[in-house]
């Protein structure tokens, strides 16, 4: 055999590839439905974190600090392990789809919440006075006034935030999850061949690109003019 | 409550894997040490390109950066670590971890680099090469150093990152902190150990996170 022809024997096996695929294709489901579940919970809650601290809610403002730097600083990973493999030891043991689901919501939250909140900020002051002196209340200021302008500045950066965290359902693997991840590479230490790793990789080039390329769409559509 | 101490912060657990974990705190540091600055190097190099003459070049650049930012690094590092050996080729650990997170870190710097050479106006460049620069020297002196500058916050951003994808690494058993803490957790039977790595992290990146919201606060000031 050729150098070439023992590569993609090892790394393109079509029958291997045959074989795998209807389990491949589990684990893109396992980590689409991951992936949307920690889109929606982290990005409302950071929102709801977010519009907490404008409304200047004794004492929350804080805590919010606090729980945003935690969850930015500690590595996801740490996070997963932490629940899947400590929480147990109290009674409270967690499935590796609810650790895996929880840790990046927390995460994702976090840094969603400082988004919103620098979105929140860029708006000039002028445009809270007007609010208030219209006789709306601050509520009403922020949410018909302030909130969207804001939102239309943290698109962007959301969604190169919400790209890098959605790609953190791989380490789901590390605690057994099904998703891809795990499923491929289980698969290829079963089959003795790499060729369903390819087909993983190529399962995450289909999901993911698609908002790579949104992503670069909205940071141009939004970009400083000069 | 008492309760609750002991198995999450046992201080004879503590005492006995404290040398294992900080061990495992140093090689986290010597990883960083050697995964930031080769990342660093390779998104220069990347954003260097991405303003190339040559559609081709620039064309080949974006389909590097948008490759490698669509892959979770975890899925590239077992890739690297698990697929090479079918080639016969054997990678050292280090080596394997190194190159994933060299693909994965040098696609988000340039990113970053080339938004900040971006936003420096022409004039510069013109300015520069009129001074008698030639074109490298232009870019070294003059647009890099200020490019650096409007986009430091995201620099330092993308910098924590890289720091807290080390722990990736304990997923091929490269001893790095996440790694010695598991392993010290099996053998006492005491998620102490874990719990008490996540205090050394936070430690170690708190301190990144307070100084990244502080530039991101003069950032916004400045404008």
């Amino acid at each position: 055999m050729s150098n070439l022809d023992r590569f993609l024997a090892s790394f393109a096996n079509l029958e291997v590839a045959w074989r795998y695929l209807p389990r491949i294709a589990e684990g893109m489901l396992v980590t689409l439905g991951l992936g949307l579940a920690v889109i929606g919970a982290g990005v409302v809650a950071g929102l709801a974190l977010a519009v907490l601290r404008a409304l200047r809610v004794p004492f929350t403002g804080w805590l919010i600090v606090a729980f945003a730097d935690v969850f930015r600083a500690l590595p996801p990973l740490v996070i997963i392990i932490v629940l899947f493999f400590a929480f147990p030891y109290i009674d409270l043991p967690m499935s590796a789809f609810v650790a895996t689901w929880l840790s990046l919501s927390l995460v994702l939250a976090a840094f969603a919440e400082e988004v919103f909140w620098a979105g929140i900020l860029s708006v000039p002051r002028e445009q809270w006075s007007a609010g208030l002196s219209l006789g709306l209340t601050r509520a009403r200021t922020l949410f018909h006034v302030v909130l969207p302008q804001a939102i239309r500045l943290t698109v962007p950066p959301l969604t190169n935030r919400v790209i890098s965290i959605t790609k953190g359902t791989a380490l789901g693997s590390v605690v057994a999850l099904h998703e891809i991840l795990n499923v491929s590479s289980s698969a290829s230490s079963e089959a003795g061949n790499p060729t369903p790793l390819t087909l993983g990789a190529l399962a995450y080039l289909v999901l993911f690109i698609p908002f790579v390329w949104f992503g670069r769409r909205m940071e141009r559509r939004f970009a400083w003019k000069r | 409550m008492e309760a609750l101490s002991q198995v999450f912060f046992n201080w004879a657990i503590i005492e006995k894997v404290w040398p294992f974990l900080l061990k495992g705190f140093g090689t986290t540091l010597l990883l960083s040490a050697l995964v930031i600055p080769l990342g660093l190097a390779g998104g220069l190099a990347v954003a260097l390109a991405s303003t190339h003459r040559s559609r081709v070049v620039r064309g080949a650049v974006v389909v590097y950066v948008d490759f490698f930012r669509a892959f979770p690094p975890l899925v590239l590092l077992i890739f690297i670590y698990f697929g090479f050996p079918f080639l016969s080729i054997d990678l050292p650990k280090l080596a394997a971890v190194a190159l994933g997170f060299f693909l994965n870190t040098s696609s988000y710097y340039g990113e970053i680099l080339r938004a900040g050479i971006e936003s420096i106006p022409r004039g510069q460049m013109d300015a520069a090469l009129s001074m008698g620069l030639r074109r490298g020297q232009a870019y070294r002196h003059i647009v890099v150093p200020q490019a650096v500058r409007n986009v430091l916050p995201d620099l330092v951003s993308n910098t924590l990152e890289v720091i807290k994808l080390t722990t990736l690494a304990s997923v091929v058993a490269l001893p790095e902190l996440l790694n010695n803490a598991r392993q010290a957790q099996a053998l006492t039977y005491n998620p102490t150990p874990i719990v008490l790595a996540a205090l050394m992290y936070l430690a170690l990146l708190w301190p990144i996170v307070r100084l990244l919201s502080r530039l991101e606060h003069q950032h916004l000031n400045a404008r």
